[in-house]
């Protein structure tokens, strides 16, 4: 295992965030062992540079209506880039409601490819740069679950989702 | 200005929750900053960016306008808060919306939209918990990260008990967030305008960066059709890249964390569809993405703040908190006696200055004890204290007194124009002090009869609770001009600087650092040299400051010349050489002190790290020590080389790890003070009286530390230089 990667690792960990290691073939059933249902999701297959969206073989819901997202307990969406040296993903804002359904759940299911992890946050932000420029793209650097202490002491699952679970698929296995 | 009252009754109902939540920030920030590869490189390059920006603002501000509307969306520039809100109004009267949403957002505080929008009929609902808890409350934030860290758990779990009367009463923070989370999380999705702040905005590419962790200024943005983002247009850097070195910074100068849980780069309009949340017959992804955008830039002061030299630095302000929670006085009092309308902790009186004005920054910037503990706290370098030193000299200068013709003639200070009694008489104490010895022991008799004292509380606040300090009759200078020095082939020469109380109070101290020097092979004179001006400066009397520092450099600058050393025992009074002087002299009188100056075990640490001969010093011969540094001294980085030479020697050092003793110099004898001086004590005290350090000989650096402990242990507090010839 590669040094960012065994630091990405504990970041996640410190973090409460779990792990599952996939590969493209055993995505599907790898995503339908980590979801509650009823869980919803976007279509995946470009953003992960897949030929198909691995989201079709599974329980998830793609594109649900508003009023299926509101009903769901997991989200799954993709993360463009990840950061080992604070286990952050960058998940993006598209038209697809990527946005919507990362946020607007309990649990949220982030893929991810191996390939995809930098090193240090000001490679990424210098990468989440370049994209801004190209397309004026937004991204969230989202680093864990969403928390609060203004109830006394620290909660997870302020406003967002109360559990962040990750899938990373590595390369050619 | 908040009275002695008024702080008591926030020590009393506010101070539990605020010390305990602001001292676990500033440990928070310590460790987390301690796990970065180079945390000075990143500030420097923090700072950079900030100076620069700030330098070039009218450029970034068009540069930002120009791209945001380029992207579809609309910038208004706003001169002032009613200019703003007057906007805002109008964008939500335009799209007839019923409710906004907010995240938090200091700047929309300082504008008070919310009364605005009010006022208008619009459902305005804060959903930062925090925020939340306050809007129910009906009270003001007393933090500008943490806004409801005054409130306990138990008080808000009974504040929503009693507003909402839920079906099983709410306890646990768990319950009060999942309570929190489900009520907003109904009013987000049926909003139709967001309105948010910006931590940051990248001029090159119209985004705003802001930072979060509870998720709820997303929704704001996602569940609405209109998103209002109100900032202050010192928040723009050029480009992206540039926020990388803030993203590291913000969380850990805030609360410790790493990193929050969310940092979204917000490049408007974003592609988020617009969805109706109680459909359920189309997917997501058709609904269209119609949302505006409205970018408010304030002003309110800013532009003319940026105009202003002492100000400027202000500008640079990223609203982290740190100065709030390495704040002793801020750790006892909060922001709600610390702070001015809108904004509090040391930065604040930068801020209200700039803003509101001299009054409000008035009411509470006496609280800045000059300390400097949040400068090396602040992730963009700022001299918090200079900019409350000079916002004091306004004030001072605006407010003059009609009695002050009393002491013109009688005190010899600079300060024709101004500052009330009680600063004159502390910031000319070098008359008072010197007055005292000629008369000791008469005058310490006389200024502890109960006639002087009442003379005393009552024409200066001095309080009467305080034991005074006692002079000696002969001096420090005098001392030394009566004595032969017993170095014949020294290895260094050195002028020892008679400080105001060393030379007045704390004559002791002088004579073993004399002593001390002489046993390492130092030549050592002690000339009659001026008071540092440190007592005029923390008055807010600049003019008689810099006067004092003038004298000074004239004074050492011969023994400079001779090839001297300049060694200080008072710590306040080396950090005077180290950092103030850099405001109040030219620029080689400054570096040519500062650079040949010591503290006093500095000095000595390096005398032995040079193979000084320590035979004629004591061993400590593993005697148990408790060592108290000095604030200012502690921002020098100097506390190791006393704890150094301590151990060097044979002793066995415990330290405090308290930001102050309370004291700072004249804060603690103020009467509208004491509690709070006494409440900033309590720490240090208990730190002093746990298990294995209620034995120890307690030793300190700094005069007020010292009187402090003093007044807090039954156990007599030494300075570390006196063990070193015993």
């Amino acid at each position: 295992m590669s040094q960012s990667r065994s630091r990405f690792e504990t970041s996640l960990d410190e973090l409460g965030v779990s792990i599952t290691v996939s590969t493209e073939t055993s995505l599907p059933a790898d995503i339908d062992d980590v979801i509650t249902t009823p869980a919803v999701g976007v279509a995946l297959g470009e953003a992960l540079g897949l030929d198909a969206n691995p989201l079709t073989e599974t329980a998830v819901a793609v594109d649900p209506t508003p009023a299926a997202l509101r009903q769901a307990t997991t989200g799954v969406t993709a993360a463009t880039l990840a950061v080992a040296d604070y286990g952050s993903l960058v998940l993006t804002m598209d038209d697809r409601a990527s946005e919507l359904v990362s946020l607007f759940v309990d649990e949220h299911v982030i893929l991810l490819r191996e390939r995809d992890l930098m090193s240090g946050l000001e490679a990424t932000v210098d990468a989440v740069e370049r994209r801004v420029t190209e397309s004026s793209e937004s991204a969230i650097i989202a680093t864990g679950p969403s928390a609060t202490a203004d109830m006394g002491e620290l909660i997870l699952g302020a406003h967002g989702p109360k559990e962040v679970h990750l899938i990373v698929i590595e390369e050619g296995a | 200005m908040a009275s002695a009252d008024e702080l008591r009754e926030l020590l009393r109902t506010e101070g539990a929750a605020i010390a305990a939540n602001t001292q676990g920030f500033n440990d928070g920030r310590n460790q987390s900053v301690a796990k970065l590869d180079d945390y000075e490189a990143l500030k420097r390059e923090a700072r950079a960016t900030k100076e620069d920006a700030i330098e070039h603002l009218p450029e970034l501000l068009s540069e930002l306008t120009a791209t945001v509307e380029e992207n579809g969306g609309t910038v208004y520039v706003a001169d002032d808060s009613e200019d703003a809100n007057d906007y805002i109004c109008d964008v939500v009267d335009d799209r007839a919306a019923e409710r906004a949403v907010k995240s938090k957002s200091m700047t929309s505080e300082e504008i008070e939209v919310n009364d605005a929008l009010e006022a208008d009929g619009v459902d305005v609902v804060e959903t930062d918990l925090g925020e939340w808890v306050l809007q129910v409350a009906d009270e003001a934030p007393s933090h500008i990260v943490v806004p409801a860290i005054h409130k306990s758990r138990e008080g808000i779990a009974d504040l929503f008990n009693t507003t909402f009367d839920p079906d099983e009463p709410l306890e646990t923070a768990e319950e009060l967030t999942m309570f929190a989370r489900e009520k907003l999380g109904e009013k987000i999705v049926d909003a139709e305008v967001g309105i948010t702040g910006a931590n940051f905005l990248t001029a090159d590419t119209g985004t705003l960066a802001l930072v979060t962790s509870e998720g709820n200024a997303r929704k704001t943005i996602a569940a609405t059709d209109t998103h209002v983002a109100v900032a202050g247009v010192e928040k723009i850097v050029p480009s992206v890249s540039d926020l990388a070195p803030f993203i590291e910074l913000i969380g850990r100068s805030a609360t410790g964390q790493d990193i929050t849980s969310y940092v979204s780069l917000l490049t408007p309009p974003v592609a988020t569809p617009v969805v109706d949340f109680t459909n359920d017959e189309t997917p997501l992804s058709e609904f269209e993405n119609d949302r505006d955008f409205h970018l408010v830039l304030i002003d309110n002061g800013r532009l003319e703040m940026r105009e202003d030299d002492h100000l400027r630095e202000t500008l640079y302000c990223i609203r982290c908190s740190a100065c709030s929670n390495s704040c002793a006085n801020f750790q006892s009092v909060g922001g709600h006696g610390f702070g001015g309308e809108t904004y509090s902790g040391g930065i604040a009186t930068g801020w209200e200055a700039g803003i509101e004005g001299l009054d409000t920054a008035a009411e509470f910037n006496d609280l800045c004890t000059g300390c400097s503990r949040c400068v090396n706290a602040c992730p963009v370098g700022i001299d918090i204290p200079w900019i409350n030193t000079v916002v004091r000299d306004r004030i001072n200068r605006e407010k003059a007194q009609p009695a002050d013709w009393l002491v013109d003639g009688l005190l010899p200070d600079e300060e024709d124009e101004g500052a009330p009694l009680q600063k004159r008489f502390f910031g000319n104490f070098e008359t008072v002090a010197k007055l005292a010895s000629k008369t000791a022991p008469l005058s310490n008799w006389v200024a502890g009869t109960p006639l002087s004292r009442w003379a005393m509380q009552s024409l200066l606040n001095v309080d009467s609770r305080r034991d005074l300090p006692s002079f000696k009759r002969e001096t420090f200078v005098d001392w030394f001009a009566n004595r032969e020095s017993t170095v014949t082939d020294p290895d260094r020469r050195a002028v020892v600087y008679p400080d105001l109380y060393t030379n007045h109070v704390q004559v002791n101290r002088g004579k073993a650092t004399v002593n001390v020097l002489e046993a390492l092979g130092v030549d050592v004179v002690v000339p009659p040299v001026a008071s540092s001006g440190r007592a005029p400066l923390s008055q807010g009397m600049v003019a008689t400051a810099t006067d004092h520092a003038e004298r000074v450099a004239a004074t050492l600058d011969s023994h400079l010349e001779a090839g001297r050393d300049v060694v200080v025992i008072e710590p306040s009074d080396h950090a005077m050489f180290q950092r103030e002087y850099e405001k109040l002299l030219n620029e080689t009188a400054f570096a040519s002190l500062a650079e040949h100056s010591y503290e006093v075990m500095e000095y000595i640490y390096g005398l032995l790290d040079n193979g000084a001969d320590t035979a004629a010093i004591p061993v400590g011969d593993g005697r148990e020590l408790a060592y108290h540094s000095h604030c200012q001294q502690r921002t020098l980085s100097l506390e190791a080389h006393t704890v150094a030479v301590l151990e060097e020697l044979g002793y066995d050092v415990v330290t405090s790890d308290v930001e102050c003793c309370g004291m700072a110099g004249s804060f603690g004898y103020k009467s509208d003070y004491y509690e709070v001086s006494m409440d900033v004590g309590e720490r240090l005290q208990t730190q002093l009286q746990e298990i294995d350090v209620q034995d120890r000989q307690v030793v300190a650096s700094g005069t007020s530390c010292l009187e402090q402990i003093d007044t807090l242990l039954e156990r007599q507090p030494r300075h570390p230089v006196e063990l070193l010839t015993e």
